[in-house]
């Protein structure tokens, strides 16, 4: 079974290695947005090999940058972090839309993505991974955690994790009652919001076990118990859950906070027959599927939530009723420059005994 | 003629090293200092300043950071040096032929892994349901889970054993190179175990010592992870700074000033070292 | 009131390296003021027994006494030796004035004390005003006498040197060897002398031990140690000798008459020990007790001659020496040929007789058989 499936990999990646069209996609993503088996289905049907580079937001434009947009020929930052990177330095090139099946995508997913990633007039940005930040927490020992403030609850000292990041400073205005998007024009009432944030956070700092950095850290710290509470992906939640029904995902009273991942052309990108392949390959309904299987997260493929396991559509039921779903804070595009003092202030805290 | 052929040959013996300098030494700091010397006025603009080193000593954060990091360097150096040269004074003076080897051997070998594999060796240890906590409560020697990682004494933990072994070589060849007689001389004229120490061992081993300390406090200062997994929520390190800079801030400018910053800072605290023990570093690198 | 004790005593010293026995059941005394020197191969155990009285190594069994006090058990730094070391051992980080006053400051005397003894054993052993000097700039001799000066400065009770003339070059050597003795008479401190070489032992003792396999063979004055040697290794390690395997043919009173393997007959005198007819016998025979005789008529006259042959001159100044080969039994003997006698001119090819007394041969009983 396998070795036919192989050596159908072989036949067709031998003969279409004539055909002109045959490229190498270096594609630079999140760990899970493209898994083992969708890359063979991939490369058997159109020819192309493709090479993954896992990453995070800062450090793909971080990449991009160091190379003005070089070394790689589809990135996927999230919708928020694309026009300002591009402001800044120039590392996109826009989306052709008569190359991408439209038809394929959530129409008011692919607007709204459109519409954030709009800089001088051009479309830089399509939909694909949608997700949220909330809270992940241990039931059992901290059932009381309902908000990103209750992360300051006495009670649950040394036993509290989070990331040193934005959406972090974004979560904890939402729940002191401020709006920070609302703010983001205005930087003087934004540096309002962020000292309030930073007040709170340093307040809450002996409550923290330790800033978590990447995924499998936070579920490590999660699953062996030593943090019961803590702001984290969904995913993570979810993925918990199945090992430890006490652990799940909780969206916050303030709303959990909405990403979604996006198909980005680097400015010098070489592969862009390969990069609008593998888009309108992987927005396929059977494909979407499977890479929701292994991300956790769901895309914004029309039908792309048929082909997904029971479980996981029960757990994100289990953690998203209606109004939890209308809650959800959609992350407008970041204006260039209030990163940096987002920057001083997480600094700050980090510093702050 | 032969002449001309020999310096042919001199010019190109020199020319790999001279290459490896210009390339892969000198070109990136002229880069990194051209880099540091613009300051951002607005998306795509820039401008010739020292404001980003201003920025250094203006903010204290920034310049306490660097404090920090320096002071934790110097005493992960000491303790560093007082657990190293027993140890080295033990493989150079005590032992002999296979022994001596094969302690050598075991002082690298958790050096064939990677750093980050060692790091995490160390937080399996260290963390609240890690060995050491379950082990102290399995004796009952405490009563809940205990918490070691995620502070400074952690950090140091893993400085120290990250950077033991490049203490540990250059003591031990200069340990070797001691005539046992001289230690003997000095017993026999009256001296006592700390005077033989003191006056005959440690002026002979100060080169050895000297490097080993530049060499770890080098490492220490320049150390990204250790500090970062095993230090928590406090654990500001200035390289984590500099990271921070380039990566999650986009702000290369700042970035490269601090990379600057650290090169001088750290080679005045080394200066500084080498003045304060008397020793040269043409004399350190040369006998060690 | 009893007469001083010897300043150094050893009694029944043994030393075991696991199943190897370095020395073995040793016994000896060194007086006040006298010159000892333990001469032996590399390996025969001296520099054990050296170690053992500075206290580096602790004896298995026997003891040690230090004007009259057991030192056994005493730590290195609290014994009142002191030690000069094969390659000196001077403390290349200090100057000569801290290496030499480096003992003084251990005993934690005055400084400007200090500064006084150091420039005061300096004078002594005639390096006035070097004290500032790094030890590198001074030459092996000038080493060699800061050495001495760096254990004197101490006042020991015994001086303890561990072949300390083996670095330097022939002639150095040579004069070191005066110079050493003259340091002694003038320190009138007893030193305990270790070397290979015996031309040091013989030159600067007062008395010799030759030490072989762990054990002395002999103790005594270089001159009986030399010519009345008490055993054949003794007889064989100090100074040159011809040595033949024989067997005893005859007993004459003290007189032995030998015949070697090659037939050669010769008269031995041995008082000292009663050998029997058939016996096997090493004979051991100095070069310069054999005479060298021009004259078929000269040769008549005497013991134990016989004609050869010049096969080879080795001149060597006053050491020089020729090796004759004996005509009937083929033979090679080496004899002395001193370059002031009528053979000062003889060459390779001549023809001459040797002729020696039959008491100035050694002989003794050949190892293995009685």
């Amino acid at each position: 079974m396998k070795t036919a499936f192989v050596s159908t990999v072989v036949v067709a990646s031998a003969l279409s290695m004539t055909a002109a069209q045959a490229e190498t996609l270096r594609l630079l993503t999140w760990g899970g947005y493209a898994p083992e088996e969708v890359i063979a289905m991939f490369e058997a049907e159109t020819g192309h090999t493709v090479e993954v580079t896992t990453s995070n937001n800062e450090e793909m434009i971080a990449k991009l940058r160091a190379t003005n947009g070089g070394g790689f020929d589809l990135a996927q930052p999230s919708q928020d972090r694309i026009t300002s990177a591009q402001e800044e330095f120039g590392i996109y090139k826009p989306i052709d839309m008569s190359r991408v099946t439209a038809d394929q995508f959530i129409p008011s997913m692919l607007s709204a993505t459109a519409a954030n990633t709009t800089f001088e007039g051009e479309v830089f940005g399509l939909p694909h991974v949608w997700g949220t930040s909330g809270l992940v927490v241990n039931t059992a020992m901290a059932g009381d955690v309902q908000d990103y403030v209750d992360l300051c609850d006495a009670a649950l000292a040394g036993k509290v994790s989070y990331r040193l990041k934005r959406p972090t400073l974004i979560g904890f205005a939402y729940s002191m009652g401020l709006d920070p998007f609302a703010a983001y024009g205005d930087t003087a009432a934004y540096q309002d919001i962020l000292d309030q944030v930073e007040a709170k956070l340093t307040e809450c700092k002996p409550n923290v076990k330790t800033y978590w950095d990447g995924g499998d850290e936070i579920k490590n710290l999660l699953r062996s118990g030593e943090v019961v509470a803590s702001m984290a992906w969904d995913t993570g939640g979810w993925q918990l859950n199945a090992d430890n029904p006490d652990i799940t995902f909780v969206a916050p009273e303030a709303g959990a906070l909405g990403w979604i991942d996006t198909f980005v052309l680097p400015a010098r990108g070489r592969a862009d027959d390969a990069a609008y392949d593998w888009i309108n390959f992987v927005m396929r309904p059977d494909v979407a599927a499977m890479i929701t299987n292994t991300a956790g997260n769901f895309t914004a493929a029309v039908g792309g939530d048929a082909g997904v396991s029971a479980d996981l559509k029960a757990r994100y039921q289990g953690s998203f009723d209606q109004a939890a779903i209308d809650n959800i804070k959609w992350y407008p595009p970041v204006p260039a420059g209030l990163e940096a003092l987002e920057g001083a202030t997480l600094d700050r805290i980090n510093a702050a005994n | 003629m032969s002449s001309d052929a020999s310096r042919l040959g001199f010019y190109l013996l020199l020319a790999p090293i001279l290459l490896w300098l210009v390339v892969l030494i000198i070109l990136p700091h002229v880069g990194l200092f051209v880099v540091s010397i613009s300051e951002k006025i607005g998306p795509r603009e820039y401008e010739i300043g020292m404001g980003n080193y201003a920025a250094f000593f203006q903010e204290p954060l920034f310049w306490r950071t660097f404090a920090r990091t320096a002071i934790m360097s110097i005493l992960a150096t000491a303790l560093t040096l007082i657990l190293g040269f027993p140890i080295a004074y033990y493989i150079a003076k005590l032992t002999q032929g296979r022994t001596k080897t094969t302690l050598f051997l075991m002082c690298m070998i958790p050096f064939w892994v990677s750093e980050l594999v060692r790091t995490f060796g160390w937080m399996i240890l260290l963390r609240e349901t890690g060995v050491i906590s379950n082990g102290l409560q399995a004796l009952g020697l405490v009563s809940g889970p205990v918490e070691f990682l995620y502070n400074d004494a952690a950090i140091m933990v893993g400085l120290v054993y990250t950077s033991i072994l490049f203490m540990v070589v250059p003591l031990v060849t200069t340990l070797d190179s001691l005539d046992n007689s001289l230690i003997e001389a000095g017993y026999d004229l009256g001296g006592s175990s700390t005077a033989v120490m003191r006056e005959i061992v440690i002026p002979h081993a100060m080169p050895g010592i000297v490097s080993g300390c530049i060499v770890v406090f080098m490492l220490s200062l320049g150390n990204y992870l250790t500090p970062i997994l095993l230090g928590g929520k406090d654990s500001l390190w200035f390289t984590g700074m500099i990271y921070t800079q380039f990566i999650t801030r986009f702000n290369w400018e700042l970035g490269s000033a601090f990379g600057f910053l650290l090169l001088i800072l750290s080679s005045l605290v080394v200066f500084l070292g080498l003045k304060l023990s008397g020793q040269s570093l043409s004399e350190t690198m040369g006998r060690s | 009131m009893l007469p001083a004790p010897p300043d150094l005593i050893c009694r029944d010293i043994t030393k075991h390296f696991d199943a190897f026995r370095a020395v073995d059941h040793v016994n000896f005394e060194v007086p006040q003021g006298s010159f000892f020197s333990i001469l032996g191969p590399s390996g025969c155990g001296k520099t054990t027994l050296l170690r053992m009285i500075a206290g580096f190594q602790e004896p298995t069994s026997g003891d040690l006494l230090i004007k009259g006090k057991s030192v056994i058990g005493v730590p290195p730094n609290r014994r009142p030796v002191s030690m000069v070391f094969q390659h000196l051992a001077l403390f290349p980080t200090m100057n000569i004035g801290d290496n030499v006053g480096f003992g003084l400051r251990q005993r934690g005397v005055a400084r400007a004390e200090i500064r006084r003894r150091v420039d005061d054993v300096l004078d002594r052993v005639g390096l006035p005003g070097v004290s500032a000097r790094r030890v590198d700039q001074l030459s092996g001799g000038q080493k060699q006498r800061v050495a001495i000066a760096r254990c004197m400065v101490l006042e020991p009770d015994v001086l303890l040197l561990d072949e300390p003339l083996g670095a330097l070059d022939q002639k150095l050597r040579e004069h070191m060897k005066v110079e050493l003795k003259s340091l002694q008479a003038a320190f009138n401190t007893t030193f305990v002398y270790i070397t290979h070489d015996q031309s040091e032992a013989l030159v600067m003792s007062d008395n010799v031990a030759v030490m072989n396999k762990g054990q002395f063979e002999q103790i005594g004055p270089p001159q009986e140690v030399y010519h009345r040697p008490a055993t054949a290794f003794v007889a064989g390690f100090v100074g040159d000798a011809n040595t033949f395997e024989a067997k005893v043919t005859a007993v004459n009173g003290s007189m032995l008459t030998l015949a070697t393997q090659t037939g050669a007959q010769m008269n031995v005198s041995a008082p000292q020990s009663g050998f029997d007819t058939g016996q096997r016998v090493d004979v051991f025979l100095r070069p310069e007790a054999i005479e060298l005789v021009a004259s078929d008529m000269a040769a008549q006259n005497g013991d134990n001659i016989s004609p050869g042959t010049v096969t080879s001159v080795l001149f060597n100044g006053a050491n020089s020496a020729l090796t004759v080969r004996d005509t009937a039994t083929g033979a090679m003997i080496n004899v002395a040929l001193p370059q002031t006698g009528a053979f000062a001119g003889i060459g390779t090819g001549d023809t001459v007789y040797t002729r020696w007394d039959p008491t100035k041969a050694r002989c003794y009983a050949a190892p293995g058989v009685k």
